[in-house]
Parts: structure tokens; C-alpha cells; sequence
């Protein structure tokens, strides 16, 4: 299991959903642990009744349905599912009407979904997830990339409230690629995903969507700049290093 | 998900094992091979699958040897590959034997007069790796480089088509700080009666993956006519000069290639540098328009932007 984990993390991202289903063909015992372990890209499904698209995962399964988080209905329908408590949903519904703002300003365009779900524990799971799609023919406003693609997906386990505060662990993981689009240079892609946690102990004067909207927040902007300065820094370096950049010498042939 | 898993033939699971072999990204097809027994758990699969795996990848990758008793090195290429296993290397005048699974050299011996190219065409070919090799030393400071007579080997002089091979290859592998990179350029030089035309493709890749995976993937072909200019000139003076100058065609084809590669790196330091302010937007921005973070205390707020974005018409 480790060696598949080890080999997951050195094949090119771009590879990444191809050397999975690899994987786990190889090893069908491990299956679950490896689906649960390793990120893939996340699907969307179209909420019949309200016309909006919603994001998949585990978190919003049961069987093989997937709940909606505007019409909180399972497509394909399936009786006698896992559904939040109205309390839970009433916080799902205002979640994903203010992270859809959220996603907007920072993403202006793309698809979100928050699920919420009630875990064994004092507490309640959230995950919240982006899926923005760059490209020149979709959502990319400027036009730089012919092909560019953002997904995130932030896990947060909430247990609370203990002495005034709740404890917030998050779990972010983000999966991005992005191809130039420039005809001179040939092409030029950089893809990658990272992984960070984070956790935090925050009073509940300012309400759970507060607390954790800004933690998620703060930790986007910090991978974003680690994906930007770091991890693409350092391919960069790595350019760089194999060629220096150097004035051009001509060397005029004896005539 | 199906509920059924059907076992895969050993074939299948051979031809998985390969896959991941042949996309291990630059220098560490050996890390991912050793990970790869682990999951097939089948040795005689995995023998066969690196069997037939490596010698794709040493080639494609354009993989550098060490010679026996330090004397040099040898490029893995499909340009200077004679048989399976075998390989040319011209500026020693050496057939190499090697083991592609350990990356090594097994066996070393001069080659014979059939297997080298005719005096005529040596002459260019020995002139062209003598201005590559300074050019490569120049700006790679870990690179390597050879050129193969591809086609007309036995040509005798002028008149006769054949062509060279240009490959120049660096890698850099720091494992320990978890990053490896490649750079490759193959050029294709073809000696016609009155011409030469020149291609290139050119190939980089940087994987870092500390605590995380990020691959650079970047590649470009190029073509390039100003030989033809420089040709036509020498040509009012002496029709066949450029072919009876190997030192001069050499030079040229040199510089041409210096030029590209060089224009070829400062497009990627462009996109680069476009990545943080430019094309990083596309996918998402800094900060918000209003160029503070986003007011989630604020339930008003949200009211508000939510009429403003109705207002502004921004969103769905």
C-alpha cells in the first residue's frame, strides 16, 4: 500500500486519474483505502430541479447516489438515505449560498457545494469544494490558458463546543493544471496537487460559517502562493539550472 | 464502483507495470520500479515488464552512461542504437554493449570501419560535434551531447544526401531535496545538394514533491530557414561551398541551434513570470475585486453583495 502510495505521488499529475484506476485494478483489496487516500478529480451532476450543478464525492454519497446540495435530493433518487437534521441542513443551505459568493469573488466563475454531515462525535464534518475550470472556452475571463483547471476540496471536522470554544481541524487538499496558450513556445504545462492541514480553536460568537470561511480562506490564499512561489519556483529553478540564461555569442565563420 | 472485480490476466497487469515504468518522470524510473515490485508482488511479471519497459524509457529519455574506465560517456538514443542493447558512440569510435534494466555499461570494443561513417561524411560529423560539444560546455553546466549520422552514412561526397542527428541532454536529479529535471533537444540536420534543413524539438521537464507533486511538462518543435539565406549568399561566389566547408557549416548549424535554444528558454522565463500576476488569475485570483478578503462576519454584507451582484450582473 505504501509502494502504491509512493508511486501515486511520482507520476505526473496529468497521469493521475489513469495510474489510480491502475492501481486499484492491481490491487482490488485496497481499493477503498486507496479511492479514500488519494485525490481524484471531482465530477459534477446536474440538479434536476433547481438547474444549478453540484460537485461529487464521498461525502455526498450513498450507494451510488449523490446528494444535492440546493434541492438536498439524491440523483438518481434512492429511498431511505442518509440525509443531515434539519438543523444541519438549515446551516448546508446558508453554507453554500455564502461560499458560492465566496467562489465568485475569488474564482469569478466555476462551481461549489458544502456538505454537511453529523459525525459520531460531539460534533459535525463539512467539506466545501471548488471546481473551476480556466480555460478560454469556459471560465477563464483573460484568455491565458487553453487549458486550466482548480479543484479543492477542504474537509473540517468540528468538535464542540468545550470551554466557550469549538475545535476546527481542516484538511485541504488542491489539484491544479494549467497549459499556456502560446503559440511560439510550443506547449508549457505545470500541473500538481498539494495537501496542508490546518487547526484551530475559535469561539462561536461569530457563528461556525464564520470561523470556518475564514480558515479556508487563509489556507487557500497560503497554497495558492506555495503552488505559485514554491512548487512552481521550483520547477522554474530547476530550468534555470539546467540551462542558465546567457547572452547570446555568435561565432562569425572564417570567410 | 462495480461490485465484481475481475482478475486481470498477467498480460494486463504486464502491460499496467510497463505504463508506469515508461511515465516515470526524469531520473527516477528506478524509485518507481522498486515500488512497482512491490504491487505487482509477482517477480517473473516484473522482470518481464522492466525487460520491456527500460530500454523505451532509456531511449525516449535520452540517458546518459558512463563508459567503462571513465573514458567517456555514451547517450542512450533511438539515433545511435545498432542492435538491441547496442549502441554507437562516434567521437570514440566505440560500440557499447549495455544492460538497460541497471542503467549500465557491460561491454565496450572499437567499432569496425563498416559501422562508422565515410571519411567524407565523418569529417562534417566530427566538425559539428566538435562546435556542438563547446556550445553545450558553454551553456549547460551539466549536459552532454553527441551527433549520429542517421541516414547516408556511406555517402562519398557532394551530391549525396544524408543527415545528422544533434542530441543534447542535461538532467539534474536531487533527490534528497526532491526535485529532478531534464532538459532535451534533438535536432535533425539534413545535408541536401543545394540546402539544409534544420529541425528541432526540444523537451523540459522539472518534478518537485516535497509534500506535494508539481511537474513542469514543456515542449517545442522548431524549424528553422535562415540556413537557406545564409546558403544562397555563399552560393554566388562558389555553388558547392557550403558542402566543401565542414568547419564552416558546422559553425552555422552550431550558432542556429545556440539561437533557438536560447530564444526557447526566455520564452519560458516569459511564461513564468506571466504565471503569478497573469495567467494564475484564470484559475483564481488573489484577493477579491474589492481587494479585501472576504467579509464573512458580516451578514449584512451579504445581502448587500448579493445586490450588488445582481446589480453588477456578476455570477449565476
Amino acid at each position: 500500500m505504501e509502494a502504491a502510495l509512493g508511486l501515486m505521488r511520482r507520476i505526473p499529475p496529468k497521469h493521475s486519474v489513469t495510474a489510480l484506476s491502475a492501481l486499484v485494478s492491481l490491487l482490488p483489496d485496497h481499493s477503498s483505502d486507496l479511492l479514500s487516500q488519494v485525490d481524484q478529480p471531482l465530477q459534477v451532476l446536474c440538479d434536476t430541479e433547481s438547474g444549478k450543478e453540484f460537485i461529487l464525492c464521498e461525502y455526498n454519497r450513498d450507494a451510488d447516489s449523490y446528494r444535492s446540495p440546493w434541492s438536498n435530493k439524491y440523483h438518481p433518487p434512492l429511498g431511505d438515505a442518509l440525509l443531515p437534521s434539519d438543523e444541519l441542513r438549515k446551516l448546508e443551505v446558508e453554507a453554500n449560498e455564502v461560499f458560492a459568493i465566496y467562489r465568485d469573488q475569488y474564482y469569478e466563475g466555476g462551481i461549489s457545494s458544502v456538505y454537511l454531515w453529523e459525525d459520531n462525535n460531539e460534533g459535525f464534518v463539512a467539506c466545501f469544494l471548488i471546481k473551476k475550470d480556466g480555460a478560454r472556452t469556459a471560465h477563464g475571463r483573460r484568455g491565458y490558458l487553453q487549458e486550466g483547471l482548480w479543484e479543492a476540496i477542504h474537509v473540517i471536522e468540528v468538535v464542540g463546543p468545550e470551554d466557550e470554544t469549538t475545535r476546527y481541524c481542516l484538511t485541504s487538499t488542491v489539484m491544479l493544471s494549467l497549459t499556456t496558450d502560446k503559440e511560439s513556445s510550443g506547449t508549457f504545462n505545470l500541473s500538481g496537487s498539494i495537501r496542508r492541514q490546518m487547526r484551530m480553536d475559535l469561539p462561536l460568537a461569530d457563528g461556525h460559517l464564520c470561523n470556518m470561511g475564514k480558515m479556508i480562506e487563509e489556507m487557500e490564499g497560503k497554497l495558492r502562493n506555495s503552488l505559485d512561489q514554491v512548487y512552481f519556483g521550483k520547477t522554474k529553478e530547476m530550468v534555470c539550472t539546467l540551462r542558465p540564461p546567457s547572452e547570446v555569442v555568435m561565432r562569425l565563420p572564417n570567410s | 464502483m462495480a461490485e465484481e472485480e475481475c482478475e486481470l490476466s498477467d498480460e494486463q497487469k504486464k502491460e499496467i507495470a510497463k505504463w508506469f515504468l515508461y511515465n516515470a518522470p526524469s531520473g527516477e524510473i528506478q524509485y518507481i520500479a522498486k515500488d512497482l515490485r512491490s504491487v505487482l508482488n509477482d517477480d517473473k511479471l516484473y522482470d518481464e515488464a522492466t525487460s520491456e519497459a527500460f530500454p523505451l524509457y532509456n531511449k525516449s529519455h535520452l540517458i546518459c552512461l558512463e563508459l567503462p574506465c571513465r573514458s567517456g560517456d555514451v547517450l542512450i538514443t533511438p539515433y545511435n542504437e545498432l542492435e538491441e542493447n547496442q549502441f554507437i558512440e562516434p567521437r570514440t569510435a566505440q560500440i557499447v554493449t549495455i544492460d538497460h534494466v541497471k542503467q549500465a555499461c557491460t561491454e565496450v570494443r572499437p567499432a569496425a570501419d563498416e559501422e562508422l561513417a565515410s571519411p567524407y561524411v565523418e569529417e562534417f560529423r566530427c566538425a559539428l560535434d566538435a562546435e556542438i560539444l563547446k556550445y553545450v560546455e558553454e551553456a549547460y553546466p551539466k549536459g552532454v551531447c553527441s551527433v549520429y549520422c542517421v541516414d547516408g552514412k556511406d555517402a562519398e561526397g557532394s551530391g549525396c544526401n544524408f543527415e545528422f542527428a544533434v542530441v543534447i541532454a542535461a538532467a539534474r536529479n536531487s533527490p534528497k531535496n526532491f526535485c529532478n529535471g531534464s532538459w532535451r533537444s534533438v535536432w535533425n540536420i539534413k545535408f541536401k545538394e543545394d540546402a539544409l534543413e534544420i529541425k528541432g524539438k526540444l523537451q523540459v521537464d522539472a518534478h518537485y514533491f516535497e509534500e506535494g507533486n508539481v511537474q513542469l511538462d514543456a515542449e517545442q518543435e522548431c524549424q528553422d530557414g535562415t540556413i537557406f539565406q545564409l546558403h544562397l549568399a555563399k552560393c554566388l561566389t562558389s555553388p558547392k561551398i557550403l558542402l566543401q566547408a565542414p568547419d564552416d557549416c558546422a559553425i552555422s548549424i552550431a550558432n542556429i541551434i545556440r539561437h533557438h535554444e536560447a530564444e526557447y528558454l526566455k520564452s519560458l522565463e516569459t511564461s513564468y513570470s506571466n504565471l503569478s500576476d497573469k495567467t494564475f488569475k484564470d484559475l483564481r485570483r488573489k484577493l477579491p475585486v474589492t481587494r479585501t478578503l472576504f467579509p464573512w462576519h458580516n451578514t449584512l454584507q451579504f445581502s448587500l453583495t448579493r445586490d450588488i451582484q445582481k446589480e453588477l450582473g456578476i455570477g449565476k
